[in-house]
């Protein structure tokens, strides 16, 4: 198992101990992004896969042990810096009643307005640029309401885009989709990875996706970060059953030569 | 899919700024804004309502008073009656009611944009409930004056707020913990008041019950300038924190994601908001259905997602001077509660609101 050293990383964590309330979900956890990465998270369901990127993203504030940004412990900045810096896509967000496409995406310039600076010529052309990105100009001057999903998660991440951060985390942003808006989303992000230069860190579910799209892979359980790395590297069968405890065989997948994961049928094993 | 990555081209310019918005550059940039027209112009209606209620007001009664008269006799020139009910009843509880609704009014609109609850006003929440409560204890028990009760409704609203928000609290307030919580408290102070009343002497019991509908009759000059300086005072303060409850509106995480500090932002948002429902409780007794309805109709006629404070501050002000209006001379020479009033105008006009909205109707 390699660890990036933390000089390619703006995005890191040590000896993390994350908890709600009194119910610990990890401790000791060590983790760095490494910059320019698409790095993708997997695990089991319930596994701390999300809540190591709400402590990533500093909305979850770790029990023990800091998250750096850039060299400094995330919650030592103003949070208008940290937001100049590091964009989230939440797994839910709220859209208030009848707001439109537009209005939505311009709320991704707060932490770069002030009292008198509310929205300058920059803000205007930054949001253009962010609807253009993910496709959603056309749709400016809708009413966020009565979109579908995936139109709708796109103008989310148009909105997060807005905030021109180099670092973007995205918290299971392909659930709720159907399959071709899922990967929709995901060559979007991966357009964002390699022709913007964004360092992205998404939580997924499917271990497909993960393979295909991730450039480095976190592979977690029960609170451990177990594996990680290049996917076609770490993606073992072994691997996928001690994780999540079902047999399983890996092809390359026909489309990208990256590991597909197969499982195994068992059926005939049943009776 | 790369298609939908353009290659990089002039913007289009004007795409981006929000539906019926219009971007405001002055001073070289230094200063820019986002001007809503429509906003503009429905704050502009409610201050001419507001105002065309406030001369109807001050000068027809029983004793009319010509409007050419009354700078005069705010001033104290005039006619020795004119000068009377101008400066010592109609102007003072006019300027009350307007108070009054415009602190009900950012009240409610915080109230309700913390809990992203419509239902999260002051009324439901128990703030209201427990401002009513403390003062029937003050009346039943003490017996004492109007200042001894409104300092009695302050106290037990400040309280009961601490409570629900504590028992609400569970990794910060979830808007709907808040409103269950707040009617939990709410039904068990009002037991507590309807056992006391029960217990208490018939007239008192009736001071009490009055005192509950929330009135503005024979409101002074101090109750005035009790109003205006708290709305002086904390207004400003929630007008500031106004943009990041807009944000806020968009889910916590979302929030902190785009630079808002939640926490800080929900501390003093609630301390403001609940010291403003105080104040204008403790002035005129738990007027109904201002913090509620007030902020709703307000997002309505203005037609901005969200929340707008300055609109919801006009919107209460305008209702409850025309509610009060409405009380004084609707069933003239006998005075109504206002409370009674705010209910049946602002409900009704609220439902016929939601009727047309979810009729489609509206265009």
């Amino acid at each position: 198992m390699t660890t990036p050293a933390d000089t390619g990383s703006r995005l890191n964590g040590r000896d993390l101990t994350l908890a709600y309330e009194q119910r610990v979900i990890s401790q000791n956890l060590a983790v760095s992004i490494p910059d320019n990465s698409f790095t993708v998270i997997v695990g089991p369901n319930a596994c701390g896969k999300s809540t190591l990127l709400r402590a990533l993203s500093r909305t979850l504030k770790p029990a023990h042990g800091h998250v750096h940004l850039d060299g400094q412990v995330i919650g030592s900045y103003p949070a208008k810096e940290v937001a100049r810096r590091l964009g989230l896509l939440p797994q839910t967000s709220i859209a208030p009643d009848g707001i439109g496409v537009a209005d939505l995406v311009a709320r991704g310039r707060f932490p770069h307005q002030g009292f008198l600076r509310q929205w300058s010529a920059q803000d205007e052309a930054v949001v253009a640029e962010a609807m253009d990105a993910t496709g959603v100009t056309a749709l400016a001057d809708r009413s966020v309401d009565e979109l579908s999903g995936g139109q709708r998660q796109r103008v989310w991440l148009a909105m997060v885009l807005a905030q021109q951060t180099p670092l973007l985390l995205l918290d299971e942003p392909t659930t709720y989709l159907d399959i071709a808006h899922q990967m929709d989303m995901l060559d979007l992000c991966a357009d964002l990875h390699a022709e913007r230069g964004y360092t992205l860190v998404a939580v997924l579910h499917d271990l497909n996706h993960a393979c295909r799209y991730a450039s480095h892979l976190i592979v977690m359980k029960e609170g451990a970060i177990v594996a990680e790395g290049d996917p076609a590297k770490v993606v073992t069968a072994e691997l996928v059953e001690e994780v999540f405890g079902l047999p399983v065989r890996i092809i390359p997948d026909p489309e990208t030569g990256t590991p597909m994961i197969v499982p195994v049928d068992r059926r005939g094993a049943a009776r | 899919m790369s298609k939908t990555l353009a290659p990089p081209r002039p913007t289009p310019t004007g795409r981006a700024t929000p539906r019926g918005a219009l971007a405001v550059r002055l001073f070289g940039e230094r200063i820019s804004l986002l001007v809503r027209p429509r906003t503009v112009a429905v704050c502009l209606a409610l201050v001419l309502v507001g105002v065309l209620a406030l001369a109807v007001t001050v000068t027809v009664g029983d004793y009319e008073i010509s409007l050419a008269a009354v700078p005069g006799a705010i001033l104290g020139y005039g006619e020795r009656l004119d000068v009377f009910f101008v400066q010592g009843v109609r102007l003072p509880r006019a300027l009350t009611a307007i108070g009054v609704g415009a602190a009900l009014g950012i009240a409610g609109s915080v109230f309700q944009s913390l809990s992203r609850n419509a239902l999260g006003s002051p009324d439901i929440i128990g703030f209201t409930s427990g401002a009513a409560t403390g003062a029937v204890l003050v009346i039943l028990v003490l017996g004492a004056g109007r200042l001894a009760v409104s300092l009695g409704a302050i106290a037990g609203g400040l309280l009961t707020a601490a409570i629900v928000y504590l028992l609400a609290m569970k990794n910060g307030v979830q808007g709907y913990r808040l409103v269950l919580v707040g009617i939990g408290v709410s039904a068990m102070l009002g037991s507590v008041r309807d056992y006391l009343l029960t217990r208490a002497e018939l007239t008192d019991a009736l001071g009490a019950q009055i005192w509950m509908i929330g009135s503005l009759n024979s409101r002074g000059w101090a109750e005035v300038a009790a109003v205006w300086i708290s709305l002086a005072v904390l207004a400003p303060v929630l007008l500031a924190l106004g943009r990041r409850l807009r944000f806020m509106e968009l889910g916590d995480d979302t929030a902190q994601g785009l630079g808002v500090p939640i926490r800080s932002t929900q501390i003093w948002a609630l301390a403001a908001a609940s010291a403003l429902t105080g104040a204008a409780i403790a002035v005129a007794g738990p007027i109904g259905f201002v913090a509620l309805a007030a902020p709703q109709i307000a997002r309505r006629l203005t037609r901005t997602g969200g929340t707008t404070l300055v609109g919801s501050a006009l919107t209460g002000a305008t209702l409850l001077v025309v509610a009060d209006l409405v009380a004084l001379r609707a069933l003239a020479p006998t005075q109504l509660p206002v409370g009674v009033v705010t209910a049946v105008i602002g409900g009704s006009y609220l439902i016929w609101l939601l009727y047309t909205e979810w009729r489609g109707v509206r265009a």
